[in-house]
């Protein structure tokens, strides 16, 4: 046996720390925060997610909020998606991208009003994302506050989610929460409290995110676990959450995407918005454009795919991908996450590997601690919740 | 944290070691809660021998993957078939149902007593 998590004094501590700790959670330091890794069993929180629900801390995630008159030509300009085009009550998944075209973060963006957006970014890269999106709205007419530490971060997932957040929901505002659709937000009062409820997740399953002020996540926290007890609701931690997305085929920054790897090569070349244009009609000129302008024409160098593992070791992040089992098989790629899936009860993997060995079917194996362990090339997601 | 067994001895890998004729290995019950949930278990063959000191096999959780280190010299007679068909026995018995091989003890390498491993796993 090797290594044990710790955690260090220096990390900062989520507004619901204290309610981890009585829940007996192992904590574990993520990205500068202390967060719980698990509370009981990581397979249990994650199979409570894909059958009844799971309430996650997300409190360390960083909330940015971009103002002004020209917030939205801002954020066009500092962003590669549209986010002129998107309405009031929407929200978009996008990323920030260096001038070279690789991904600095992946966000989620809200429309809160139309000279206002929230921008939630990585915990791992809110200064990057702060300090970017700072120097490039300058030229507008439009600010940026970080509210990141005011800000607590409370998601509801699974099948139960919009049953447990209606019942706590403010009865005026019930209509309108169970309505939402997905990638949507409204502001509603739950558990007592003024929030913006949002109907998005990183888990594959339906769920709901609660924006809340950090004095008062405590108590939204304790009311929505008891409401949800009798629905299977339990606090997962930040394993399962992990399981969960990989489960999706959801990429997780710094593992599929960072900043050697454009949105193309990830395969959300979809989230590029070479086609935005300005006020005047003319095309957005956002920081990454030429460089992902080229990227869009040219064929990729490598493609994320998803690995199925035909034996039971796991492929982990940085595994090489081989051509074959044989030995002396030359690397034809590289895995970026991997785990035993809970849900599917084999190993999963996704991995950039050469277009030539990208086609679902292709077999393939990963050196896994120094053994050819044989896996298949699968379509992502792995897993696609019952609808 | 629970309890430490005192009539066992420990490595710093954190292996627990059962003098016996034959000896008995397993993993404490705090590197299973660090681990998380086992979901496999990979042990050496039935008569194979094995070295003080040396990964003999691998205990894989969702989270992560551990290697197993022998705190023993000798040859192993036996291995936990329950243990590798259902391996959340080594988080829920990690002392008891969830012991993993029974070695023909030849030497021993460094080992610490149940004191000396709580001591140095709060450290």
């Amino acid at each position: 046996m090797t290594g044990t998590d710790q955690s260090t004094s220096e990390d900062l501590l989520s507004p619901l720390h204290e309610e981890h700790v009585a829940l007996g959670a192992a904590l574990t330091s993520f990205a500068g925060w202390q967060m719980p890794l698990r509370y009981t069993s990581d397979i249990a929180e994650h199979q409570a997610v894909r059958t009844a629900a799971g309430l996650f801390d997300l409190s360390h995630m960083g909330e940015l909020e971009v103002a002004g008159p020209q917030a939205a030509a801002a954020l066009d300009a500092a962003l590669v998606g549209n986010l002129t085009a998107l309405a009031v009550g929407r929200a978009r998944y996008t990323m920030i991208c260096a001038p070279d075209g690789g991904v600095m973060d992946d966000l989620v963006v809200y429309r809160i009003e139309d000279e206002l957006f929230l921008v939630v970014a990585n915990a791992s890269n809110v200064e990057v994302v702060r300090d970017a999106l700072t120097a490039r709205i300058e030229p507008y007419d439009a600010w940026l506050v970080d509210a990141s530490l005011g800000t607590a971060l409370i998601a509801v997932q699974g099948p139960q989610a919009e049953e447990i957040v209606a019942s706590v929901t403010a009865p005026e505002d019930v209509d309108a929460v169970r309505g939402l659709k997905y990638y949507a937000w409204v502001p509603g009062t739950v558990a007592g409290v003024h929030a913006r409820v949002a109907r998005t997740g990183y888990t594959g399953e339906d769920g709901f995110e609660l924006f809340v002020p950090a004095e008062q996540a405590a108590g939204v926290w304790r009311t929505v676990l008891a409401a949800g007890a009798d629905r299977g609701l339990v606090p997962a931690g930040l394993s399962a959450r992990d399981s969960l997305r990989l489960e999706a085929g959801m990429p997780l920054y710094g593992n599929e995407l960072d900043r050697t790897t454009t949105p193309h090569d990830a395969g959300l070349g979809r989230v590029v918005r070479l086609d935005k244009t300005d006020a005047d009609g003319r095309p957005v000129d956002f920081v990454g454009r030429s460089a992902l302008e080229a990227r869009a024409q040219s064929q990729p160098a490598r493609v994320l795919v998803g690995l199925q593992g035909l034996g039971r070791r796991a492929a982990r992040h940085g595994y090489a991908v081989l051509a074959s089992s044989e030995a002396g098989a030359p690397q034809v790629g590289t895995v970026t996450s991997g785990a035993p899936s809970p849900t599917l009860g084999h190993p999963v993997a996704m991995a950039y590997v050469t277009p030539e060995v990208s086609a679902p079917g292709t077999e393939l194996a990963v050196d896994v601690r120094g053994r050819a362990e044989p896996v298949r090339v699968v379509e992502l997601p792995f897993y696609r919740r019952p609808r | 944290m629970s309890e430490l067994p005192t009539t066992l001895h420990y490595t710093a890998e954190h292996e627990w070691l059962e003098d016996g004729a034959p000896s008995t290995v397993g993993i404490t019950a705090q590197a299973a809660e660090a681990l998380g949930d086992i979901v496999y278990l990979e042990l050496p063959a039935v008569g194979s021998s094995v070295e003080a000191g040396a990964v003999v096999g691998e205990i894989e959780s969702t989270k992560s993957v551990s290697e197993l280190f022998s705190p023993v010299s000798g040859t192993v007679v036996e291995v936990n078939q329950a243990a590798v068909d259902d391996p959340s026995l080594v988080n829920s018995e990690p002392y008891g149902a969830g012991w993993l091989l029974k070695v023909d003890v030849t030497s021993t390498g460094p080992l610490l007593t149940a004191e000396e491993y709580a001591a140095l796993s709060a450290g």
